[in-house]
């Protein structure tokens, strides 16, 4: 290939790059709208719920992962703590410790981490389920009995998401701060409730509102894309294998991405 | 079509020209037959030959890229999901691997179907799932996990899940692959069973020459997405068609037709030393 047919290729790979980027999200888009009529519409029009698969997941989703989401947001409020006091005892400012840990565990790396633990731990899992009953036929098989894969697969997995990602994402700021505690008692001239009202002052309602509302929307992207790499899964074993790792991959790019979309949102909108 | 084509008259089954592609690869080309209400017609093919993409067709999996599917006087190809789930709901599927449900019980599997498209009783559905087990020669396995069983159980446990909605009609994918000659054996004879039992359609898909002219009312032969013969056992039996003969007679198929095409292939995109 000559220098000039390299650089006339490089517009349409450029566009087609582009064109298969969007189409990515538009087939998120349209698993989402399907999970959600099925959770959100279909139970008014006769269809069913499903509400003991829904339970079954968000006990995988949610509760099973209590143990370590707990003990990784408590440690990262630590080092939040450790940090920020670094720089804050130069200043002299020490006591603001409690409001460098709050703001940013509860603004930002509560419902970040969680969504990392997630993905981790049921996006893998989605995507892992999902591509061993295609492989095995089980979705054909579903189709075939006139039962809709995406409404009895991934519906359940879509409301138990959508319910358990910010539960999980409360605990996590509350373990956050618990692990910015342990330094503001220790390394810092608080008591245990001295800093625990420290964190209450330096908090207004739309912290906690702005953290929950990006936790769902991480929710909806994990299972999104969890179950569409399911769904796309090949023939063969190896090929589940390639779907959890894109899942996962896929999921912690898309993550960060809707994080700082609506970061940049929360801030130019209430920059007045 | 249309008119005589309503349910409870004509062929269950009726494919005209039907047209199957993957991308740019055409995998069927232009197949027609019918089949007959309450007949059993043994799809036969080697590997490769589309005899699978067929049956995906049937069951509305695969989308044709040209031609048309009836069954039941609907159009399979340009039918919409509701009426596709109406066929499906009375069309019992049973795969190759069986394709159960590896999170559900076996009695779970048969009663699935049940559970959701009708609004019996837990106890009425309970008692018609032992039902269906006892008619595969698998009654008292309800509260076993499928990887709990064996390769032809789990076959037989398929077809529990596949006479669920008393369906009229059958389709069996490869009902004997992976199996020793036994439990073989014994699959056919639970479709000769079924057969007898209830007066459904049947369409199975092998390649085991014992199994289709055993289970057989006619056969079909398909050849690298071509029907290549058509017929009762006799009549299959007694086709001249070259093609034909290599698979009943199982010869194989030639390796390398001349040695200077073998010293080609071999020398293909070599370019020599200069």
């Amino acid at each position: 290939m000559s220098a000039a047919e390299k650089i006339t290729a490089l517009p349409d790979r450029v566009g087609a790059a582009t064109l298969n980027g969007v189409a990515y999200v538009g087939e998120l888009a349209r698993l989402t709208g399907e999970s959600a009529y099925a959770t959100f519409v279909g139970p008014f029009r006769g269809q069913p719920l499903r509400l003991r698969r829904a339970l079954h997941q968000a006990m995988a989703v949610g509760v099973a992962a209590i143990p370590i989401v707990s003990l990784i947001t408590f440690f990262v409020g630590l080092i939040m703590a450790l940090q920020s006091a670094y720089e804050l005892r130069r200043l002299g400012a020490i006591q603001f410790v409690a409001d460098a840990v709050a703001i940013s565990i509860i603004r930002e790396l509560g419902p970040l981490i969680t969504a990392i633990i997630v993905i981790g731990r049921s996006g893998s899992a989605f995507a892992a389920e999902i591509g061993t009953m295609k492989v095995t036929e089980e979705v054909d098989a579903l189709e075939t009995m006139a039962l809709r894969p995406v409404a009895f697969l991934m519906a359940p997995k879509f409301l138990a998401m959508l319910v358990m990602a910010p539960c999980l994402t409360i605990w996590a700021d509350f373990m956050g701060v618990m692990g910015g505690c342990v330094f503001g008692v220790t390394g810092a001239s608080f008591t245990f409730i001295s800093y625990l009202r420290a964190t209450r002052d330096a908090l207004v309602i739309g912290d906690i509102t702005t953290g929950l509302v990006k936790s769902a929307l991480f929710a909806v992207v994990i299972t999104a894309v969890g179950c569409r790499e399911g769904f796309s899964t090949g023939a063969g074993a190896e090929e589940v294998g390639r779907s959890t790792t894109m899942a996962v991959v896929r999921s912690i790019f898309l993550v960060i991405a809707v994080d700082l979309v609506f970061t940049a949102l929360f801030y130019l909108t209430n920059r007045g | 079509m249309g008119t005589s084509k309503l349910a409870g008259e004509g062929p269950v089954i009726s494919v005209v020209d039907l047209h199957v592609s993957y991308g740019e690869r055409e995998v069927l080309h232009g197949i027609s037959f019918d089949v007959v209400r309450g007949e059993t017609l043994v799809i036969l093919g080697g590997s490769g030959s589309g005899k699978s993409t067929l049956l995906r067709t049937l069951m509305g999996l695969e989308k044709p890229s040209g031609g048309e599917v009836w069954i039941k006087g609907v159009n399979v190809a340009q039918a919409s999901e509701s009426e596709l789930d109406k066929i499906r709901k009375k069309m019992g599927v049973s795969f190759q691997g069986g394709a159960l449900f590896g999170s559900m019980t076996v009695g779970e599997n048969v009663a699935l179907p049940l559970t959701e498209h009708t609004s019996l009783e837990d106890s009425t559905i309970e008692i018609m799932v032992r039902i269906k087990l006892e008619q595969v020669g698998l009654a008292s396995f309800e509260d076993y996990m499928p990887s709990e069983l064996s390769g032809g159980m789990k076959k037989r446990a398929a077809v529990a899940r596949a006479l669920a909605m008393d369906p009229d009609l059958l389709l069996f994918d490869e009902p004997s692959a992976g199996l020793d000659p036994i439990i073989a054996a014994g699959i056919d004879e639970l479709i000769l069973e079924l057969k007898k039992a209830y007066s459904m359609s049947m369409v199975v898909v092998t390649h085991e020459l014992v199994s289709a002219f055993l289970i057989a009312d006619r056969l079909l032969l398909i050849d690298r997405g071509n029907i290549i013969a058509i017929g009762n056992k006799e009549e299959v039996k007694a086709s001249t068609n070259p093609r034909v003969r290599q698979f009943l007679d199982r010869v194989p198929e030639p390796q390398v037709e001349d040695e200077l095409n073998y010293l080609q292939m071999l020398t293909r995109n070599i370019k020599a030393r200069t």
